[in-house]
């Protein structure tokens, strides 16, 4: 399972981003958490997307995956680390396992529209409900590890990071089983997927379901890491707009590409705000318009054409 | 009955509203397959133009009735220069990529159109009160309403008539007709399919600066007025089935009367009613109310 | 007359044996203060832009020693201070990013500003873990301080408590017939928390007055209330309260006044004080109208020195008067200048912390006193006042303005807000 380059180069690279974590200035750190714990949903997207599915309405189980944090912490006061990742991973997972049911009937436009459609159902429902923080949202606790309180946010970039690192070591290995092979076939012609024996429904379903359950634990990641979730920031309809440009601008070609891209995100967003604060939508959405035309291969097809031309 | 009289006129004035804006949209998506997002930016574009104007040409001294052809201008203005730029310059370059690209990519239009206005028109709000002072207001049902807000029910219906002549009693709509069933099947027939798309995006574009441009004399214009509308107009998309002119006027008119219900009876649940019954038809019928008829293809 | 005499003497004295004190610590030259505030969206123009405009405009004068006595010492205890722009839109998740950034990558000295209350919210216990020394300049929430002890946040005006307390204080003194009332406000911390006070403290001054049960909470920025007027026309109540601010206030006096409703109803406007002056001739007459606290059109006239200077330095710079949020800022950035002074430019957070708790120092335009939430929440006076349009000035007017001082509506110190009003508001010196 860890024996070609991807895997090497996740898991070498990811101990070398533990270890400078912990000598990085915490700014850093922050938004290399920000950019790895997204990078999950992005992992998720990227499995649909290779299958020819894009949804504009992943910030559904994003936020799912959030508010589960936010929930767990204020209401039930839990506060370890993983019980908290796998709520939130797990209730998006079994919304994604419903929904899906829908879902793998619709290709094209109507799955990317349907998904929309979804999410702000859950948006409208939270903001209008006062015990679920309405507008405002909720501030969450630092989590603990272990039963340990820590007194930096570094054991949880451990945390975070690690997850990231398996999480891209299991969707590669899925990526080269049978199943996680017909990705491409689906996209280019279902009908012969059905008959070389396999459902198509189904495969597109598994799919769905393991991206609902990365989103579901990047959002919880995410809330972790900010310690605060609202809907404007997590479930409305932007967000699902931005993670699906972090896909196009990280590119379909490799599973590291989502960590790459999302951190080059995260780091564009902070400068456009720095730089501009009346223009930093400008600024992201020109990025984006760019990207679309003329890198339309992602921030990875400049990786492997990088790599080809010094090999 | 009171109330149930003003439920109906709420109710209605906001479904215009809705509708105007999701007219545009739905054809849009009909015709091309594009859910258009800077669909919003038209509104808000159209919104600015014309207060912009009908406050200029108050200070100038201009009769106030001149707003109402500000009003027309602004919206045809905006949807002729921003719907021929966009398409011309963006979309027409993406046809052959992927439809959910053409989102992102008008996503992207989104977002930085959005902040165009900030340098355009600065970030102080602007009034255009002047239309709707001019109009008065007038008692039905116990409480005074004003005249201007009836209007919009005139306009939505205007707009809905235009549609439906357009696309069953002219050449014209035959054609629409055609490519909206099958594209490739309209090429083959000596259709001008991208002239058709330049002229769809445009129509649409207008109409979504015409929403803007007549809401305009009843809000504050402020940066930020696109985001929220799109939302709507989605529902509304969404309710009465993508790409339906028929579908955007019921799905506007259950959006608009369930919401007017909600604030009057129970107001907690004003904004979840109109997710809720997007929630509903999406379970039972994904597809939306009318959807139109999808040709098989393998 | 007197005691107001004298809590200013008080609080002069107070500022000046802080500047007398200070500026013995080794100074820097310069500090960066960033300040947030709404650059985008419906609150820019009404809010974010005057609140910006008043923290340049002090800023500015303290850097050149241009504050009136007794500020004008130059500088932040002796240094010039940058101010870095921000906008405060796009959600508290994205504010809390953006927060930690400032501190962590930016490394700026002091945030002062804020006017979200959700972004309040959020940011309190950010502050309090990045140990970052923050004014919130104008959000209104009580619970900031009233849900956790604060070491590092501060707030240089009254909570929405007391706009409302007052607000309903005005109306039993002024329109003692009021049956029933009925109110539209935001659907997030500012507009729930406004009108639970408001409704409280009604049922404990009115106890006859009836509450509407359909009480709108439309989402913020939403922009057309025409089915929420409509409702509001129809139910029984003849007040109607909001704690609407910017832009959405705006377009909702428009399409109110459109309808008469100003006209049948009493209106109540918690935050109106910024329309007063945009919207000229087209506010109706006769709202109750008040500024969050004692700025704006309804301090216009107070011929302090202090209070003189802000507001013709304002009209000179910006050409029209400074509304609340400019003081505001002002106010914060003020409070801001008084830490520094006391603790010396290079102060740590704690030290500047530690020089703001408690203090009380002589405002623009009001006394503040850090009395509440342990020191860190400020305490000030509150009024109203009825909006006229002075057709021969050209400008809205307010008349009957009446103050209430703060300890008549405020609670005390460690009282929570709505156990207090709920108590029967002991305590309250009116």
């Amino acid at each position: 399972m860890l024996r070609d380059n991807t895997s090497k180069v996740v898991l070498i690279g990811g101990i070398l981003i533990i270890l400078f974590g912990a000598v990085a200035p915490n700014w850093i750190v922050n938004q290399l958490m920000f950019g790895f714990s997204r990078a999950l949903a992005i992992l998720g997207l990227l499995v649909l997307w290779r299958t020819g599915l894009v949804s504009f309405g992943h910030a559904f189980y994003f936020g799912l995956g959030a508010y589960t944090v936010a929930i767990l912490d204020i209401q039930l006061g839990v506060t370890d680390v993983f019980v908290r990742l796998l709520g939130g991973a797990c209730l998006a997972g079994l919304a994604g396992f419903l929904v899906g049911f829908i879902m793998r009937n619709y290709r094209d436009i109507f799955f990317a529209m349907l998904n929309t459609a979804i999410s702000m159902v859950l948006y409208g429902i939270i903001v209008k409900t006062e015990s679920l923080g309405s507008t405002d949202g909720f501030a969450i606790s630092l989590p603990t590890i272990f039963g340990v309180a820590p007194e930096t946010k570094y054991p949880l970039f451990v945390v975070i990071t690690t997850v990231a690192i398996v999480s891209a070591l299991l969707i590669n290995f899925y990526l080269k089983t049978t199943i996680g092979r017909l990705t491409t076939p689906i996209r280019d012609n279902e009908i012969r997927v059905e008959y070389l024996g396999f459902s198509v429904a189904h495969a597109i379903h598994l799919k769905y379901t393991m991206s609902a359950i990365l989103a579901g634990g990047a959002g919880a990641l995410m809330a972790m890491s900010l310690g605060q979730v609202d809907p404007d920031s997590m479930i409305n309809w932007t967000v699902s707009g931005e993670l699906v440009f972090i896909t196009i601008l990280s590119g379909p070609g490799n599973v590291i590409a989502p960590f790459i891209g999302s951190l080059v995100f995260e780091v564009l967003r902070t400068y456009a705000f720095e730089l501009a604060p009346h223009l930093w939508q400008l600024i992201v959405g020109g990025t984006f318009l760019t990207i679309i035309f003329f890198l339309p291969g992602g921030i990875w097809s400049l990786i492997s054409k990088l790599g080809r031309s010094t090999s | 009955m009171e109330t149930f009289l003003t439920i109906l006129l709420d109710g209605l004035q906001f479904s215009s509203y809705l509708f105007i804006v999701s007219a545009g949209l739905t054809i849009i998506f009909g015709v091309m397959k594009i859910l258009n997002v800077c669909h919003g930016s038209f509104y808000a574009w159209g919104a600015y133009t014309s207060a912009f104007f009908i406050g200029k040409f108050s200070e100038m001294g201009l009769p106030d009735g001149l707003g109402f052809v500000v009003i027309v201008a602004s919206a045809i203005i905006v949807g002729l220069v921003l719907g021929f730029l966009i398409e011309q310059l963006i979309l027409k370059h993406m046809y052959h990529r992927d439809e959910v690209l053409i989102v992102l990519a008008t996503f992207g239009l989104f977002l930085v159109l959005e902040d165009v206005i900030l340098i355009a028109f600065g970030t102080d709000p602007y009034f255009a009160y002047q239309p709707m002072a001019l109009l008065d207001s007038v008692e039905m049902g116990g409480i005074v309403r004003d005249v201007y807000g009836l209007t919009l029910i005139g306009v939505a219906a205007l707009v809905a008539a235009g549609c439906w002549f357009l696309l069953n009693k002219t050449k014209w709509g035959t054609i629409l007709k055609a490519v909206i069933f099958d594209r490739e099947m309209g090429i083959s027939m000596g259709i001008n399919v991208p002239f058709v798309y330049t002229l769809t995006f445009i129509g649409g574009a207008i109409l979504g600066g015409l929403g803007g441009a007549y809401i305009a004399p009843t809000i504050s214009v402020a940066p930020g007025l696109g985001t929220e509308v799109i939302v709507l107009s989605f529902a509304v998309v969404v309710v009465g089935g993508m790409g339906s002119i028929m579908g955007a006027a019921i799905g506007s008119v259950i959006i608009g009367l369930l919401r007017a219900l909600a604030v009057h009876e129970l107001p907690q649940v004003e904004l979840f009613v109109v997710f809720a019954v997007m929630a509903v038809v999406l379970v039972f019928r994904p597809e939306g109310l009318f959807a139109p008829a999808k040709p098989r293809k393998i | 007359m007197n005691r107001r005499f004298l809590t200013r003497a008080l609080g002069i004295a107070a500022v000046s044996s802080v500047a007398l004190t200070g500026g013995f610590a080794q100074a820097k030259d310069s500090i960066t203060i960033a300040v947030p505030s709404f650059l985008t969206g419906g609150a820019a123009g009404p809010f974010g832009i005057p609140a910006m405009n008043g923290a340049k405009m002090v800023t500015d004068a303290i850097n050149n020693g241009k504050l009136p006595a007794p500020y004008n010492a130059k500088g932040f205890g002796g240094a010039s201070a940058s101010l870095i722009e921000l906008d405060e839109g796009g959600g508290a998740t994205k504010q809390v990013a953006e927060y930690r950034n400032l501190v962590e990558k930016r490394n700026v000295d002091a945030i002062v500003g804020y006017i979200s209350s959700g972004n309040c919210q959020a940011l309190a216990p950010i502050a309090e873990e990045l140990k970052q020394f923050t004014i919130f300049a104008t959000c209104g929430t009580p619970r900031i301080f009233e849900e956790a002890p604060r070491k590092y946040v501060f707030r240089t005006m009254g909570h929405a408590t007391s706009d409302n307390v007052a607000a309903a204080m005005y109306v039993k003194e002024k329109f003692p017939n009021v049956k029933g009332y009925t109110g539209i406000n935001q659907n997030y911390a500012w507009g729930q928390d406004s009108w639970r006070d408001f409704d409280l403290t009604m049922k404990q001054i009115m106890p006859n007055t009836v509450a509407s049960d359909k009480t709108q909470f439309p989402k913020i920025f939403a922009g057309q209330y025409g089915s929420e007027i409509s409702a509001m026309s129809l139910d029984k109540a003849d007040l109607v309260h909001s704690s609407f601010w910017g832009g959405d206030l705006e377009a909702f006096i428009f399409q109110g006044a459109a309808r008469g409703l100003f006209k049948k109803k009493l209106g109540v406007v918690t935050v109106g004080g910024t329309a007063a002056y945009r919207l000229g001739k087209k506010l109706p007459d006769g709202l109750v109208l008040g500024a969050r606290g004692p700025y704006g059109i309804l301090v216009k006239d107070r011929d302090s020195v202090l209070n003189q200077w802000f507001v013709n330095t304002y009209k000179d710079i910006y050409g029209i008067y400074p509304s609340g949020p400019a003081y505001q800022y002002g106010q914060a950035i003020l409070a801001a200048k008084i830490a520094y002074d006391k603790a010396g430019s290079d102060a740590s957070d704690e030290q500047l912390a530690d020089a703001l708790r408690g203090v009380t120092f002589e405002s623009f335009s009001t006394t503040v006193e850090m009395k509440l939430g342990g020191g860190h929440q400020a305490a000030t006076e509150n009024g109203y006042g009825i909006t006229k349009y002075d057709s021969e000035a050209g400008e809205n007017v307010v008349t009957d303005v009446k103050f209430y001082p703060a300890s008549c509506v405020l609670p005390p110190d460690g009282v929570d807000s709505v156990e207090w009003i709920n108590g029967g508001m002991k305590g309250a010196k009116c």
